[in-house]
């Protein structure tokens, strides 16, 4: 039944945003279903509940990280779900009717389910990591609904606010539950409940409780945090009377109880919370009397609230936490109604400002009836509710034991609550219920629809039930969630609206008869609808985020201003830093020690290696010194490619070789290509400084490369190489071993690379296909004819196509393969572009080389699933010897069909790059960049421009 | 050899480095170009050096290290070389674009320092004068 509980109101919360064409009546229906439903299932829980039973649900889902999906529900738990899903309930049935006909219902309720989900799982959450998970999710289905209104400026701001302030403690909470987790070698919600006193003895107890408290404190709005509340006032109501009622708010606070048996019991829990409840208690009642707008005066009611259960949390006796439970069922109900009757009031006269209102039980006599009834609850008079908790209150504070300076303060910090609380109510019913009135409202004023009503009559109805009937009301719920907080140290009370004659009681007394004298006073003394109040922490609040974007900014700028130069320094700079890092770090001790190296066996030089030695350093030399000259630049990178490919001859690496010279001719025919659209040299370089910098760094870097190649080179191999050579045979049927690695052992990575391949072909296909490019130069007249050449590429073409297939075929046993074999075929029709142009090769082959990347990656995943057909995994390889009259016999192995596909993607790709860049359209703008080649001063036979 | 051979790939990211640091797209084409060389030839170095015993088994002749070199790395750099062709081309049709869209070959798509625009440059470029279509041809 658990996860039932839980996973509602994501899958209604989803059913609700899915489906567009449904009423509103519909989705309002769908929404409140799922509280209905949670309720039920609640209330088929309640006999183990109140029997003292915990009921548990688990299944793994991350073990390794002790992330495991626990789901408990113990009686505090219960009480809160109950809470969760009530007030959720009433909430749905008055956003129905709150929300616009224009406004979009279907998300609004959407993300109100996602929010209720999001607070259920904190609450059953049995696994500490689960718990932070779902906290995060209560902040950002939180951000959602604050944020509703997003076409609002004041929406969005409140909403970031909301996120940044407790997001940001959900980090704070998420490093402390993992240190908590640490300590105890375990996430379990159990566990760590029984391993209080272990974690109260641990050195990191100080940064768990902190860390934590950073998460309880930004979520419940306690002092320094508490200015993101009034400012997420700027939500629809609904989501007000639900969020910092009954739920978002309480989840700190909830949290705080969950963790009561593990951290409470030191001086520092019991100094830092009772101080931080005491600071926030009276800050923001202090401040609710100042607030003009009858939703910000309620915030910071709340906010002082929260400070009082936090309080009484700190307390740490058993009788405080008691009390801090039952205040947390009379504020949300108090509170949500007190919200809902603003709303209504928000939504019958167009404003909620007090300085516009008064008057108003004339109007909207039943409102006014049941608001005033919460607003004395809040204030806490006697036979309601909130009267109860705060004697229970003002006893604790009296009763503090061994901390006489914090008795002294806590005493009078509840006076003063008392009276403040009592004054800013009396502001609340005074400004908007009596005096003259209403002062300005823009239309008629009436009653809303009755069933807008319901939700606040039910709230207001339980103030004062619970009020005039404790133990009987709420009795059973408060014991059971004692019971889940404090296990066996639930203490004997009594909950019973006659105490006798008291000090609490007089306290109580003192504070009406106080908060009435404030009122009055301030009210004669003051203009309070002059008062104009900024919010401090507001201001701080976006003076850093201010200050931290600049910051941020300038730091950016400072790396990357924009200039690909400049990052690409860095980037070099940085490998250089990462390589050399090491050998710092041990104190050069890799370069410096002398002690012999284990030497693997040397090659000798020869003078085939001199010569390619001197082939490869000098092209790489002229690459450099003639990069301003691009032609000639691309012939001399040309001898550099050759010089490699000629190392890979020496050092027996047929395959590569034949690779890097085919690979060599068709990139030097795309730099040409490129060239014609791309300027023919480089402007010099002025700067010294910058070439001497560069230089350094080039020589830092080519260095470093130098010697770390040398020193690999010259050290031992450990290879798993023995293992690829003495299985290819027999497991693959191959002998040319790189072929078998590339489509049979590595064969899902080769797969990979040629869907890469083929991207890469696409790519440049969807930036030339529509692309109109001015050449640099232009030739008047047609292309120059070369008819010796052109008949001879002719006369090659099929012998180059024959060998293609050849060194397909033999790929498997032989150096070929489908990389090569491709190649091999772009290569002779790469040529035919050139001579006789891309429309006349188009026009004879009609290639589609986008279809033959298709086909290819096709063939390639056929021949790999094929296995699968027979039961073995992915691309392993069958074989087959072919019997063909004439010509013998074929070995076949099915990487065969594997390496067709790879044949067909590499010649498709390649094809489609060159043709791309040779059929390219003109632009319309201009006939050329930099003018027209003189035909009087051209060659006659190559037609290049003469000097 | 194996000195030969770091040396090199040294010089080639020497010189593939500074070019990579130049202001004009096709100069840090060529980078590229020289540095996946240098990439490919240290991955390849990786396997040791071995002459005269390519990884293709013949008949009788065992499977093992003695016989041959290791074929790994030559794998890897086989479709190193064909990605790195790919990598080329694309960054030589990005540069493309760039020079038609922006109308200059910089790195960053604007001529950073105007000061640099109207100077004398290597090879046969003149300060850019576009003919426009319409006007009359040379």
């Amino acid at each position: 039944m658990l996860p039932l509980l839980l996973v509602l109101p994501f899958l209604f919360s989803v059913l609700a945003m899915a489906f567009s064409g449904v009423s509103r009546r519909t989705t309002a229906w769908i929404a409140g279903a799922v509280p209905l439903a949670g309720l039920a299932i609640l209330v088929a829980l309640t006999p183990a509940i109140l029997d003292g039973e915990i009921i548990r649900w688990s299944v793994p889902w991350v073990p390794q990280l002790g992330l495991d999906l626990t789901l408990r529900l113990d009686g505090y738990a219960w009480m809160f779900s109950g809470l969760v899903l009530g007030i959720g309930g009433l909430v749905v049935m008055y956003a129905h009717y709150y929300l616009g006909a224009q406004e979009k219902a279907r998300r609004f309720f959407g993300y109100l389910l996602l929010f209720m989900g999001s607070m259920l799982g904190v609450v059953l959450a049995g696994n500490l990591l689960l718990l932070v998970v779902f906290w995060e999710l209560t902040s950002i289905s939180s951000f959602l609904l604050i944020g509703f209104w997003n076409h609002r400026e004041d929406a969005r701001e409140g909403a970031r606010m909301a996120l940044t302030i407790t997001a940001g403690g959900g980090l704070a909470l998420l490093g402390g539950v993992i240190l908590l987790g640490h300590v105890v070698g375990s996430y379990d919600l159990d566990v760590v409940l029984a391993s209080g006193a272990v974690v109260r003895e641990d050195a990191l107890y100080p940064w768990i409780l902190l860390l934590v408290l950073g998460g309880v404190f930004t979520k419940s709005a306690q002092f320094p945090f508490h200015f993101w509340l009034p400012q997420a006032m700027a939500a629809p109501t609904p989501v007000s009377a639900y969020l910092h009622s009954a739920t978002m708010v309480k989840a700190g606070v909830f949290l705080l109880a969950r963790l009561h048996p593990v951290l409470a019991g030191t001086d520092l829990f019991f100094y830092v919370v009772t101080g931080v409840g005491a600071l926030t208690l009276l800050i923001g009642a202090w401040f609710a009397i100042f607030q003009h707008d009858l939703k910000g005066l309620l915030a910071y009611s709340t906010i002082s609230h929260l400070g009082l259960i936090t309080l009484l949390f700190g307390l740490s006796t058993p009788f405080a936490v008691v009390a801090g439970l039952f205040h947390i069922l009379n504020h949300a109900t108090f509170k949500a109604s007190l919200f809902m009757a603003a709303g209504i009031i928000d939504h019958e006269t167009g404003t909620r400002d007090m300085r516009k209102l008064g008057n108003l039980r004339r109007y909207l006599p039943w409102t006014s009836a049941l608001a005033i009834v919460a607003s004395l609850a809040m204030a806490g008079i006697p036979l309601l509710n909130g009267f109860l908790s705060k004697e229970m209150f003002f006893a604790q504070a009296l009763e503090i034991q061994g901390h006489d300076l914090m008795r002294n303060i806590v005493s009078v910090a509840a006076l003063l609550f008392a009276i403040f609380g009592v004054a800013y109510s009396l502001r609340f019913v005074h400004d908007t219920f009596f005096g003259e009135g209403p002062r300005e409202v823009e239309h008629e004023v009436h009653e809303p629809p009755a069933f807008m009503q319901v939700p606040v009559a039910v709230l207001a109805v339980l103030c004062v039930a619970v009020g005039v009937a404790p133990q009987l009301l709420v009795g059973p719920v408060l014991g059971a969630a004692t019971l889940g907080v404090l296990g066996p140290a639930t203490p004997e009370y009594s909950l019973s609206v006659w105490h006798g004659f008291s000090l609490p009681l007089a306290m109580s007394l003192a504070g009406v008869v106080g908060g009435v004298i404030l009122y009055s006073g301030l009210r004669r003394l003051f203009d309070l609808h002059a008062i104009v109040r900024g919010s401090l922490g507001r201001k701080l609040f976006w003076f850093n985020v201010e200050a931290l974007f600049r910051l941020a900014r300038r730091f950016t700028h400072l790396l990357a201003n924009g200039s690909v130069q400049r990052s690409m320094l860095w980037l070099i700079l940085a490998a250089v830093a990462a390589a050399l890092a090491p050998f710092l770090a041990n104190g050069m001790a890799g370069l410096l020690d002398p002690a012999p190296l284990v030497r693997a066996g040397s090659q000798p030089m020869n003078r085939l290696a001199l010569v390619l030695w001197v082939l490869l350093v000098g092209c790489a030399l002229a690459t450099l010194a003639l990069y301003r000259y691009r032609l000639l630049a691309v012939i001399v990178i040309g001898g550099v490619g050759l010089a490699v490919s000629l190392t890979f001859v020496a050092l027996s690496a047929p395959d590569l070789a034949l690779t890097q010279l085919l690979v060599e001719m068709v990139t030097v025919s795309l730099m040409l290509l490129a060239l014609h659209y791309l300027p023919q040299g480089s402007p010099p370089e002025r700067s010294w400084f910058r070439r001497g910098r560069d230089g350094l760094i080039a020589a830092v870097a080519g260095g470093g490369v130098a010697a770390l190649a040398y020193a690999m080179m010259t050290r031992p191999a450990d290879t798993m190489a023995g293992e690829l050579l003495a299985r290819s045979l027999p497991e693959a049927w191959g002998s040319n071993v790189v072929n078998v690695i590339l489509v049979d052992f590595r064969g899902f990575d080769t797969f990979g690379e040629i869907t890469v391949f083929g991207i890469a072909g696409l790519v440049v296909h969807a930036m030339l296909r529509r692309a109109r490019m001015a050449p640099e130069k232009i030739m008047p007249g047609p292309p120059v004819k070369l008819p010796v050449p052109a008949d001879l590429a002719q006369i090659l073409f099929p012998l180059t196509v024959v060998v293609s297939v050849f060194l397909f075929l033999r790929g498997h046993n032989a150096p070929g393969g489908g990389f090569i074999a491709g190649l091999t075929l772009a290569v002779p029709l790469l040529i035919q572009y050139v001579i006789q142009g891309a429309e006349s090769v188009d026009s004879r082959f009609g290639f589609d080389y986008i279809r033959c990347i298709g086909v290819g990656l096709l063939v390639a995943a056929i021949g790999g699933i094929g296995s699968m057909l027979f039961g073995t995994p992915f691309l392993t390889s069958g074989h087959y010897d072919l019997q063909l009259p004439l010509i013998g016999t074929i070995p076949l192995a099915s990487a065969t069909v594997f390496d067709i596909g790879v044949y067909l993607v590499v010649f498709g790709s390649t094809m489609l790059m060159l043709s791309m860049m040779g059929t390219l359209r003109p632009s319309k703008r201009m006939v050329a960049h930099r003018g027209v080649i003189d035909p009087m001063h051209r060659s006659a036979i190559t037609g290049e421009a003469l000097r | 050899m194996e000195l030969a051979l770091a040396s090199g790939i040294g010089v080639l990211v020497f010189a593939a480095v500074y070019l990579l640091l130049r202001s004009r797209t096709f100069d840090v084409i060529l980078g590229l170009t020289l540095l996946s060389y240098a990439a490919n030839l240290l991955i390849f170095s990786g396997g040791r050096l071995v002459a005269g015993k390519p990884p293709v088994i013949r008949d009788g002749v065992p499977g093992d290290l003695a016989n041959y070199t290791d074929p790994l790395p030559q794998a890897l750099v086989l479709t190193a070389i064909v990605i790195g062709f790919a990598m080329t081309a694309v960054t030589i049709v990005v540069a493309m674009r760039s020079r038609a869209d922006n109308d200059t070959d910089h790195l960053d798509g604007l001529e950073a320092p105007p000061a640099e625009l109207h100077r004398p440059c290597g090879g046969d470029v003149g300060p850019p004068l576009g003919i426009p279509r319409g006007e009359d041809r040379p």
